[in-house]
């Protein structure tokens, strides 16, 4: 019952402003004139009378004062004067305004962008029920720290283990999706039957696989991803019971995936198919295709799991020494399968956004204190004129809450253009693997972060120019041409500023040379082929028509010979997998005539063309390449590459050597040639002993195509789809591009070329602020010492005396900045060392031109202000004063 | 005499209340009848008085309305609210406490 009254009372303070006025006024003088008419009758003369009123009530203004201050009116009205003050303040000074709100946003906007990424990354939590408890189960094998189960060994994990609650496997693959229009291939994953339930993660719409249904006995079923329930069904309820042909096989589509759900490792996956093991490779336990997702039971720890995998992998490589030698197993966080590629850039960028951050803060601060200095006179009167320090100070609190308000809204804009700009800039391929990326937004914990930085921005903003008040008598400000030894204070501050920028901008530039250097060598990297003037592209036939051997080769001949008739083409080839793609697709193999023990060497065998290498323009080192007819009907042959003949035949030669599968009885194939090491694996990964085989001898419905062409690249593509479309519709092509983007945007090289870009970004940022902070200092410092400099050359002084005065303290500014922020920057560069490439923490060369770029830079910036000290007019400096 | 120091410290505000607690009053009559009640020892001034009674206005223990005073002129009267009774009532009871107990001390000293 009060509340309402008190609030009633507040409001009518504030809108009836004039009548409470008037009220207050008549009350006070209604007691003035009681206490004269009691004064008149006391016997006091009229001026006697008025004179003691006036002393009892001791002045109507104060108490009118106080009145209001019970009201609460003084300091509705203090903070209103003071934000109308403020905009006034700073429209008055509208280039500092407009920078530190710049600088402000710029700061703000870079950290807030990276960091929405880091959110979407490594903070948002998994759409998966209790995702901490989900683990990836991996085997691992000398050559692949994590590598593929098998589906037997898969089947004996999950019957032995003690420690998951469920475990799952599941693969990512291409099928060929018949529809009324043709066909065409589509992405696709292969899961165990209790995949979702291992995820936790239910289907939106129908249901989710029955226990069993994966089995070869079962009809097929395949659950949609949201993404292509929308798409390919325009999101209506009756897809479900619907019957799809993937590759030639009719599967009953059972429901639909939620919109959130996403599972990096097998997407870009529109179908969720079961797995149904079947062929080759699901059925023999040496060929491992599978990754396991395992739900960890509660109250299991992640080394206790291990221990327990780590133990049936031993018990199956004893029951099974042919297949499971050497077959170990790990585990790992089911995040870290994710996200644990991107990590560590994105926490380098965060640090890079950070320290830009960090300088636009610095560069901030110097301003404001600039402006403060230039503010002594207005404070010292404010001042004498009976403002309070706390009065001063709320004023500078206002002037920052309007300049944070403003740079805090006008960076959240450029964040939210930048994650825009950014997200665009991956490519397409990448950002379908990296479903947690999209959607990307200024979701609440993005809100939190940016108010965080708005908060320290407006404490930066506030106690800045408080400190500086703090600092020096305001008194001191009203004596004229005052120079006092808050200047001197301030200088000293200011240039301790400076250094830590030039620091960080050291940091930074390093940073983004090490970077950039890397990408450099990354790019440069010895692939052993001619990657210019190279077209590829992936092809899938049909099972029905080309499941055996020969009908393969027919395809691979007629395919070669219809576009190696394209005008502009001159050779083409034909390889199970296309270069800088991966080491895997691997086979054990063992030297005919030499002991052997059972040890698997493993390599990857890539089944090739005999125009393949040509094609590719790979360096054949000796020997010879295939030939056409080189078919079943003839010897196996092989041709290693560099890397197999250095570990294999390193004092011999291997040509006319027999190799052979580990088969029993060994089917001996005869090295015919060497050629120099293609990389096959990621462009940062050393080749290692590859194993090529003529096509002819083991052929493939699935294949990709390298074409060398004399004309445009991207004409071709279209002309080698409609030649492959002529010769059957019924074939599929994808992942059409020439070799230069295929390595261009290959992760590894994506990854090392947007953090050297963005960190290079970061880095002249801070280049261009740390330079400018520079200047602000030395322009300042010139503008003080006027009189000084004016005084020495009126005794004498040469203008090139001028210039050293100055360039002298800048000089030792940037010297100290450079050499601080080059300590740093070792420090900063054994964080980093895990993206680099081809160049050491410590590299000479970027840290030598780094600190060659800023004090040229740092030079220039102080020559500006130098040469108008060096041009002070003696008496025009003396007089001034 | 603008602050009454030998008032002790926010018994002004309950002076206040306890007097107009009899009759809606105007601040003048409100001095006059604190310095007659106490027998000419309180002195309420201007400077203490108005402030206070715009405190408490804005606390809602009091209102105000306008109307004719003795004098014929139009005169700002306060009215105890039931919110102010119950405080009068509670800080009263706080007083009484107070006061006996330093006037124990005072005694036996």
């Amino acid at each position: 019952m009060r509340w309402p009254e008190i609030l009633r009372l507040r409001l009518r303070t504030l809108t009836s402003r004039r009548q409470v006025e008037d009220e207050l006024d008549e009350e006070l003088r209604y007691h003035f004139d009681r206490e004269m008419d009691e004064n008149l009758a006391a016997g006091m003369s009229r001026a006697e009378a008025r004179w003691a009123a006036l002393r009892s009530v001791g002045g109507l203004e104060q108490r009118k004062e106080e009145c209001r201050d019970m009201r609460g009116l003084n300091l509705i009205d203090n903070t209103l004067q003071d934000a109308h003050f403020a905009l006034r303040q700073l429209r008055k000074t509208l280039g500092f305004t407009f920078t530190a709100i710049l600088l402000l946003a710029l700061g703000m906007g870079a950290s807030v962008a990276i960091f929405a990424f880091v959110d979407a990354t490594l903070i948002k939590p998994l759409p998966y029920k209790d995702s901490t408890r989900l683990v990836g189960v991996f085997e691992t094998v000398p050559m692949f720290p994590r590598s593929n189960l098998s589906y037997a060994d898969y089947l004996d994990w999950k019957k032995m283990n003690k420690v998951f609650q469920s475990l799952d496997a599941y693969d990512q693959r291409g099928f060929i999706l018949s529809t009324a229009a043709g066909v065409e291939p589509v992405r696709a994953a292969r899961v165990t039957d209790g995949f979702f339930r291992t995820l936790g993660v239910s289907p939106v719409l129908g249901r989710d696989f029955f226990s069993g249904e994966d089995l070869p006995s079962a009809h097929r079923a395949v659950l949609l991803s949201y993404g292509a329930w929308q798409k390919r069904y325009s999101g209506k309820p009756e897809v479900v019971g619907q019957v799809v042909t993937l590759d030639g096989e009719p599967s009953t589509i059972i429901g639909v995936l939620p919109r959130e759900f996403h599972f990096a490792p097998a997407e870009p996956a529109e179908f969720w198919s079961t797995l149904h093991p079947a062929g080759g490779c699901d059925l023999r336990r040496s060929c491992h295709s599978l990754y396991g997702v395992a739900r960890l039971k509660a109250g299991v720890s992640m080394q206790a799991a291990l221990a327990d995998v780590k133990v049936i992998a031993k018990q199956l490589e004893a029951q099974y020494p042919d297949s499971n030698r050497d077959q170990g197993a790990t585990l790992a966080s089911l995040a870290e399968v994710i996200t644990g590629d991107i990590r560590p850039i994105l926490l380098v960028l965060l640090g890079g956004s950070g320290l830009l951050l960090l300088i636009a803060g610095v560069n901030a601060a110097n301003l404001l204190l600039v402006r403060a200095e230039s503010r002594r006179r207005e404070m010292a009167v404010r001042s004498a004129l009976g403002a309070s320090k706390g009065r001063l100070i709320r004023q500078f609190v206002t002037e920052g809450l309007v300049l944070v308000a403003a740079g805090s809204a006008l960076g959240l804009v450029v964040s939210w253009w930048t994650m825009q700009l950014l997200t665009r800039l991956v490519p397409e391929n990448l950002l379908l693997r990296m479903p947690f990326l999209m959607g990307l937004s200024l979701n609440p914990r993005v809100l939190a972060f940016a108010g965080e930085i708005a908060v320290l921005a407006l404490i930066l903003f506030t106690v800045t120019p408080a400190f500086h008040l703090s600092l020096g008598q305001t008194r001191e400000g009203l004596a004229d041409g005052s120079r006092g030894s808050a200047g001197t204070a301030w200088r000293r501050l200011g240039s301790k500023l400076v250094v830590l920028e030039l620091a960080t901008a050291v940091v930074l530039l390093v940073g983004a040379g090490l970077l950039g250097k890397s990408l450099y060598s990354l790019l440069r990297v010895d692939i052993g082929f001619r990657p210019e003037h190279l077209v590829t592209l992936q092809v899938a036939a049909p099972k029905a028509a080309y499941d055996k051997d020969e009908q393969a080769i027919v395809l691979q001949r007629e395919l070669v010979r219809r576009i190696e008739a394209i005008p502009g083409v001159t050779s083409v080839g034909v390889t199970t997998s296309l270069p800088v793609s991966g080491n895997g697709n691997t086979t054990w193999f063992r030297v005919i005539g030499r002991p052997w023990h059972g040890e698997h060497n493993e390599v990857p065998e890539r089944d090739v063309s005999a125009g393949y290498f040509t094609a590719l323009g790979a360096n054949l080192i000796r020997g010879r390449f295939f030939t056409e007819a080189e078919d079943g009907s003839k010897p196996s042959v092989a041709i290693i590459n560099q890397a197999l003949v250095r570990k294999y035949f390193p004092n011999e030669d291997p040509i006319g050597q027999h190799l052979t599968y580990l088969s029993e009885p060994p089917k001996p194939i005869e090295i015919v040639g060497i050629v120099d090491d293609i990389k096959e694996g990621p462009l940062e990964v050393a080749t290692v002993p590859a194993l090529y085989i003529p096509f002819n001898q083991s052929a493939s419905r699935y294949f990709g195509l390298v074409v060398r062409t004399a004309q445009s690249e991207q004409q071709l593509l279209p002309a080698m789809t409609s030649a492959i479309r002529e010769f059957d519709p019924g074939i599929v092509t994808a992942q059409g591009a020439t070799m230069t983007t295929r390595i261009n945007d290959s992760p590894s090289a994506y990854l090392h070329r947007s953090s050297a870009w963005l960190v290079g970004g970061f880095a002249l940022l801070a280049l261009l602020l740390g330079v400018v902070g520079l200047y602000g200092v030395v322009a300042y410092s010139v503008s003080q010492r006027t009189r000084e400099i004016g005084l020495r050359m009126a005794l004498g002084a040469q203008p090139g005396a001028v210039y050293r005065l100055i360039l002298k303290e800048a000089g030792w500014l940037t010297a100290i900045g450079v050499i601080v922020g080059l300590v740093c920057s070792t420090g900063a560069a054994t964080l980093i060392r895990g993206l680099l490439f081809g160049v050491k923490t410590w590299d000479l060369a970027t840290l030598a031109s780094v600190g060659l770029v800023l004090g040229v830079a740092s030079m220039l910036a102080s020559f500006i202000p130098a040469r108008r000290a060096a041009s002070v007019n003696p008496v025009e400096a003396l007089r001034a004063e | 005499m603008s602050k009454p120091t030998d008032l002790v410290q926010g018994t002004l505000d309950m002076l206040i209340l306890k007097v107009i607690a009899l009759e809606p009053m105007h601040g003048w009559a409100i001095a006059q009848r604190i310095r007659q009640m106490s027998g000419e020892v309180l002195q309420v001034g201007q400077g203490a008085l108005y402030p206070a009674l715009h405190k408490l206005e804005q606390s809602a223990w009091i209102t105000s309305e306008w109307a004719v005073s003795d004098n014929g002129r139009r005169a700002k009267y306060y009215t105890l609210t039931e919110a102010g009774r119950q405080v009068l009532a509670h800080e009263t009871a706080q007083w009484e406490r107070l006061a006996a107990a330093i006037s124990l001390i005072v005694r036996t000293a």
